[in-house]
C-alpha cells in the first residue's frame, strides 16, 4: 500500500479501499468539536436551515472555554446559546465552567478522542489529537454544522511531508522548541493542505505532552494534520480511558512528497519572533529583549509537565519587578495534578498568578491583556499582530523552559541563564 | 454571475486574527463584526469600501484561526470578491461554505494595484483588470466545490442526506 498514515484513516473511514491524494472524498466523523466562539455559528446554521436533530449527540463535543468564565455579557449570551443546545439534543459531552477545560488538552485527557479516529473541529487547533495516531483537523462552523447534521464531513485527501526525528533532545530542549524549529524551516505555508507525519526514532525520546505540542501547531506551518506514530507511550497514556490503541505505523511503501530529517540531539531553546511563528531563532541569538509579561498555558503548553518544567525553574526564585507572569493550566485535572505535584504553591511563591482553566490572554480574550508597547514571552501558538492584546504590542513564542527563566530575568533568556550551564 | 468594482490591496499571509480580532468574537453579529474587519491590519479598510469591492492578496490568505467569522465580516462589509494567490485551507472552505466568492489567480493578485478596476465574470472565472487592460483565468474549483456554490452552501447539500438532516 502506498497510503500514508493519515490517507490510511481516512480510507478507514470512507469504506475501505483505496484514497489518493487530491482526491474529494465524503469520510464519516468519530468526533465533531465546537467551543463557546464557534459552536453558536454552527447552531444558528442548523437553525436556520430547519435542521432540528443531529445526526448522532454522543459523537459531539462542546467546550466552553475561550472566554470562560464568560468575560463579558455578550460571551455569556453566546455560553447561553450553547448550552440550550446541548441541553436540547442531549449532547453529555459538553463541558462548561468547572468541569472544562482548553478544548484541545481537554478531549485526550478524557478519552473522547484517541487513535485511529478521524476528528472535526471548529477550531484549527483539532489538529492537536494527531499525537496520538488520529486524523484530526479544523474546519469552519458550518463545516461543523453539517457534520453535527450528517455524521459526515468532506475531505479532499491531503498529500503528506514526513518528518524523520533522530536522537535524543538535549535537557531543556520540548516539543515547542522542536516545532517551532520545523516551522522555521518551511515556514508558515510550508506544509499547506498537507499532513505532517512524524517518525524516528527520536519520537521514543519525547512525551505525550511534547507531542501535543507538535502535533498542535502543525497548522502553524499550513498543514491539514499533524499525526504521529503510536508506540508504547500511546498505549500507556490511552490505558483506562480508551478501550483500545489502533496502532499506526508509516508503511513501507508509503508515498511522500518531502521529508526532512531533524537531528534532536543538535536543537538549542528557539523563539518566535513577533509577528509570524516562522520567525524563529535561538533564544541565545536575542540580546536584551525586555518582557513585561509572561504567559505559560493554552492547548500547546499548559499540560502537566510544562507546568513541572516551569515550577522547575520558579522554584525558590522570584518574577522579575518589571515582569508579570500569569500560568495557566490547561484542565481542572491538571490543575489537581499540579497543586498536589507542589507547582502551583512554587508558582504563587514566585509571585506568579494562577488562574482557571481558559484560553484567556493565548487570543487577547480576557485574563492577561497587553498594552500598547508591551511585551510577552508566551508558550500559546500564535505571535500575530495584536493576538493577545494592542495591535501594536509584541508577542514572542517559546517553550515553557524560556518563558519561565525570562519571567525570572525580565528579559528572555535560555533557561541555562537561570539554571546553570549557560556560555555564549 | 459579473461583478464590478475597485481593488483594495494587501500583501501575503493574511491572518484571520487581522481580519478580524478575537477579542470582537463574542459575537457571531455580522454587522456589528463588519464594523471591525481588517482593523488590525488597515486601519482605513472601513473608509475605503464603496461596495463591492474587490480585495486583492498574495499567499496563504486567510491563515491561522479557523473563525468563520472572518470570510462572514468580509462578506457583510460588502467585499463582492476576494482574489489572492492562493487560500488557507479552512479560510477556503468556509469561504465557500458561506458563499462569499474567492478565486485563485497569482498574475492577477499580483499585478493589480490598490484602486483598479476589475470585473469578474464568475461563470467562466474570467478577471478583467479593465484599469490595465489586462485579461486573466482563475483557478476552476473541482467539481464537487462547484457543486457547493451552485446550490448556494453546503448546508443545503446536508438536507439532502438520509436519516441524517431529518426535518
Ligand atoms: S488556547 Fe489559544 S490556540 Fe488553543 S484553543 Fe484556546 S485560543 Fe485557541
Amino acid at each position: 500500500m502506498s497510503m500514508t498514515m493519515t490517507q490510511e484513516i481516512i480510507a478507514e473511514h470512507c469504506g475501505g479501499g483505496e484514497v489518493k491524494a487530491g482526491e474529494i472524498v465524503l469520510a464519516d466523523v468519530d468526533v465533531i468539536l465546537a467551543n463557546d466562539i464557534t459552536a453558536p455559528v454552527s447552531i444558528r446554521e442548523l437553525e436556520r436551515h430547519g435542521i432540528n436533530k443531529v445526526h448522532d449527540a454522543d459523537k459531539i463535543a462542546l467546550v466552553m472555554d475561550h472566554f470562560v468564565p464568560c468575560k463579558d455579557i455578550k460571551a455569556a449570551q453566546q455560553c447561553l446559546e450553547v448550552r440550550r443546545f446541548a441541553r436540547e439534543h442531549k449532547i453529555k459531552n459538553f463541558f462548561d465552567a468547572g468541569d472544562m477545560g482548553i478544548e484541545h488538552a481537554l478531549l485526550p485527557e478524557k478519552g473522547i478522542v484517541g487513535s485511529g479516529d478521524l476528528v472535526v473541529g471548529a477550531d484549527s487547533h483539532t489538529c492537536t489529537y494527531g499525537a496520538m495516531g488520529a486524523f484530526s483537523t479544523g474546519m469552519g462552523s458550518t463545516d461543523i454544522a453539517f457534520a453535527m447534521a450528517t455524521g459526515k464531513t468532506w475531505l479532499k485527501v491531503p498529500s503528506a511531508i514526513r518528518f524523520v526525528l533522530k536522537n535524543k533532545p538535549a535537557e531543556w530542549i520540548g516539543g515547542k522548541d522542536i516545532i517551532l524549529y520545523i516551522i522555521g524551516k518551511i515556514g508558515v505555508d510550508g506544509a499547506g493542505y498537507k499532513s505532517m507525519e512524524f517518525c524516528g526514532d527520536g519520537v521514543s525520546h519525547l512525551s505525550m505532552d511534547d507531542r501535543f505540542t507538535i502535533a498542535n501547531m502543525a497548522i502553524e506551518a499550513g498543514a491539514k494534520n499533524g499525526i504521529f506514530e503510536t508506540d508504547e507511550k500511546t498505549a500507556e497514556y490511552e490505558s483506562g480511558i480508551r478501550a483500545r490503541t489502533v496502532e499506526r505505523k508509516i508503511g513501507a511503501g508509503a508515498l511522500y512528497e518531502a521529508e526532512y530529517e531533524i537531528d534532536l540531539s543538535a536543537l538549542r531553546t528557539v523563539v518566535s519572533k513577533p509577528h509570524s511563528p516562522e520567525n524563529v531563532c535561538f533564544t541565545d541569538e536575542l540580546d536584551e529583549t525586555a518582557v513585561d509579561q509572561v504567559v505559560i498555558g493554552s492547548c500547546t503548553n499548559g499540560r502537566l509537565s510544562d507546568l513541572e518544567i516551569a515550577a522547575k525553574v520558579f522554584e525558590g526564585r522570584r518574577v522579575h519587578e518589571n515582569c508579570r507572569a500569569i500560568i495557566i493550566p490547561a484542565t481542572q485535572k491538571i490543575y489537581l495534578d499540579a497543586l498536589k505535584s507542589g507547582a502551583i504553591e512554587t508558582f504563587i511563591n514566585a509571585g506568579c498568578v494562577v488562574s482557571t482553566p481558559t484560553c484567556g490572554p493565548c487570543l487577547g480574550g480576557h485574563m492577561g491583556i497587553l498594552a500598547k508597547g508591551e511585551r510577552a514571552v508566551s508558550t500559546t501558538n500564535r505571535n500575530f499582530v495584536g493576538r493577545m492584546g494592542h495591535p501594536e504590542s509584541e508577542v514572542y513564542l517559546a517553550g515553557p523552559a524560556v518563558a519561565a527563566a525570562s519571567a525570572i530575568e525580565g528579559k528572555i533568556v535560555p533557561p541555562e541563564k537561570v539554571m546553570g550551564g549557560y556560555e555564549k | 454571475m459579473k461583478v464590478k468594482g475597485k481593488v483594495i490591496k494587501y500583501g501575503g499571509d493574511v491572518n484571520t486574527d487581522v481580519i478580524i480580532p478575537a477579542r470582537y468574537l463574542n459575537t457571531a453579529d455580522e454587522k456589528e463584526l463588519a464594523l471591525h474587519c481588517m482593523e488590525d491590519l488597515d486601519r482605513d479598510f472601513q473608509k475605503k469600501l464603496r461596495g463591492g469591492d474587490i480585495i486583492a492578496a498574495g499567499k496563504n490568505f486567510g491563515c491561522g484561526s479557523s473563525r468563520e467569522h472572518a470570510p462572514i465580516a468580509i462578506k457583510a462589509s460588502g467585499v463582492a470578491c476576494v482574489i489572492a494567490v492562493d487560500f488557507a485551507r479552512i479560510f477556503y472552505r468556509n469561504a465557500i461554505n458561506i458563499g462569499l466568492p474567492i478565486l485563485e489567480c497569482p498574475k492577477a493578485a499580483n499585478e493589480c494595484d490598490e484602486g483598479d478596476e476589475i470585473e469578474i465574470d464568475f461563470e467562466s472565472g474570467a478577471i478583467h483588470n479593465v484599469t490595465k487592460g489586462k485579461l486573466y483565468k482563475s483557478m476552476p474549483f473541482p467539481g464537487f466545490i462547484r457543486d457547493i456554490v451552485k446550490k448556494g452552501g453546503l448546508m443545503k447539500i446536508a438536507k439532502e442526506f438520509d436519516g441524517g438532516a431529518g426535518k
